[in-house]
């Protein structure tokens, strides 16, 4: 038990690190940044105290922005990922989820690429709509959202595949 | 009472959500406005620090570059200082209690550049203990990059003209019209010029520099040249491209700008009003 909270942690730190030195510094086309911390968001344990998750994906966003000079539109968009989870669940899973029974290692491409999906959207929706602050854009702000949550999910699906034996 | 309780407790989860939800919100709203995104800042000891290793890592790569860009400016500046010493030795006298110029410059390396998000910020290695001051102005060897908004002892950030709360007073370098520079968050190397009136002429490659309104920067630091222009919708105003001289997405090493007389001629403008 203290083994699999010791590699959330170090999950959190690592992801921090990688998406503030490295990923934030991409620019592919100029300004498309993969956003992989929402890993730590996906991977979360499915039977998590709901209170302490969505403390910590405050913080996971926060620290970002603090990072990134962002203000806190990364931390909203985390809390508002972290919230909808038990949903998107449901969607994806249906019924196993109902029953406690998933295990986020063991799922087939299309339910595990279906979630990824999900939350990575939501995800991305509300930090561009944050983070550009204008619904006269409205169309920037889909454009952003379209191309980045592309990137985005590419870019989870190969890392948790590459890591999948450090899934929990 | 129970019943408050009870409501409390059965919805803990969503009133924790909707609480740090508005603090983020807060947060957000608190970055959009100037001179005030004070809370969420790189500026800190840890986030500095971690920047500072980076950059020291990935300065090598670049050293060429920047050896050149020296040189050349190196080159302009020689060239200035013998037109201004051929000026001077000759005739003119110089008064020894007004010599020291207004302006006094400090270096400093960038250490982290945003430039691909809509309010953008940059993050340099020196900071009030090396007497960098808010509202400093920020100039590469080529032209303008932004003003210090938030020091801490030994970092400060910058707030990149490629963000949408900067406004920066310039003007056309062959006449006296001004106006404010914005950008629109779309390209990082245009920016716009608005509220030029009608009157002024101007033509494609015209340069704009700054115009010294403000006590930020001196008058006639380069910023870009005129790639495009159109009128506002009542023929009143151009709104003008301008492409700039420095390349946003690759700074390296910048100038910070004191204004010894700042104070003073604040004092005055606030006397005016």
């Amino acid at each position: 038990m203290s083994n699999s909270i010791l590699v959330h942690i170090g999950r959190f730190i690592v992801l921090i690190l990688a998406q503030s030195l490295l990923l934030n510094n991409i620019n592919f086309l100029g300004y498309l940044n993969p956003y992989i911390y929402i890993i730590f968001i996906l991977l979360a344990p499915i039977n998590i105290n709901r209170s302490l998750f969505l403390i910590t994906s405050f913080f996971l966003g926060l620290c970002i922005d603090i990072l990134g000079d962002s203000g806190g539109v990364h931390a909203a968009a985390c809390l508002v990922a972290t919230y909808v989870r038990p949903f998107i669940l449901r969607t994806a899973f249906g019924l196993s989820y109902e029953f406690q029974t998933v295990k986020l290692s063991k799922l087939r491409f299309g339910e595990r690429f279906m979630y990824v999906t999900l939350t990575v959207v939501v995800h991305h929706l509300v930090l561009f709509s944050l983070e550009v602050f204008n619904f006269m854009h409205i169309l920037i702000i889909l454009k952003k959202a379209l191309f980045t949550s592309l990137f985005t999910i590419l870019m989870t699906m190969l890392i948790l595949v590459l890591f999948r034996k450090n899934d929990t | 009472m129970q019943q408050i309780i009870n409501f409390l407790l059965r919805n803990k989860n969503f009133l924790l959500f909707i609480f740090l939800l508005l603090v983020a919100i807060g947060f957000t709203i608190q970055s959009h406005s100037y001179h005030r995104s004070k809370v969420i800042s790189s500026t800190n000891f840890v986030s500095g620090g971690l920047y500072k290793w980076q950059h020291s890592i990935g300065k090598y790569f670049n050293l060429i570059s920047v050896n050149e860009r020296l040189l050349i400016e190196n080159e302009y500046l020689r060239n200035q200082l013998t037109i201004a010493t051929a000026d001077t030795s000759s005739s003119k006298i110089i008064d020894t209690s007004t010599f020291a110029t207004p302006y006094s410059y400090f270096r400093a390396n960038v250490i982290r550049n945003d430039y691909q998000k809509r309010d953008n910020y940059i993050l340099i290695d020196k900071g009030a203990n090396d007497s960098i001051k808010i509202d400093m102005g920020v100039i590469t060897d080529k032209g303008i990059v932004g003003i210090i908004e938030d020091t801490s002892a030994n970092y400060a950030r910058v707030i990149s003209i490629l963000n949408s709360n900067s406004r920066i007073n310039a003007g056309l370098k062959n006449s006296d019209q001004y106006g404010s520079l914005l950008w629109d968050g779309k390209d990082p190397n245009m920016v716009q010029l608005a509220t030029i009136p009608k009157q002024a002429i101007i033509k494609k490659g015209d340069t704009i520099i700054t115009h010294g309104r403000s006590t930020i920067f001196p008058k006639g630091i380069g910023i870009g040249v005129i790639s495009n222009y159109t009128m506002n919708q009542n023929n009143s105003y151009y709104l003008i491209e301008v492409k700039l001289f420095n390349d946003m997405t690759d700074i390296g090493y910048v100038y910070a700008i004191e204004n010894h007389n700042a104070e003073e001629i604040k004092t005055l403008q606030t006397l005016d009003e």
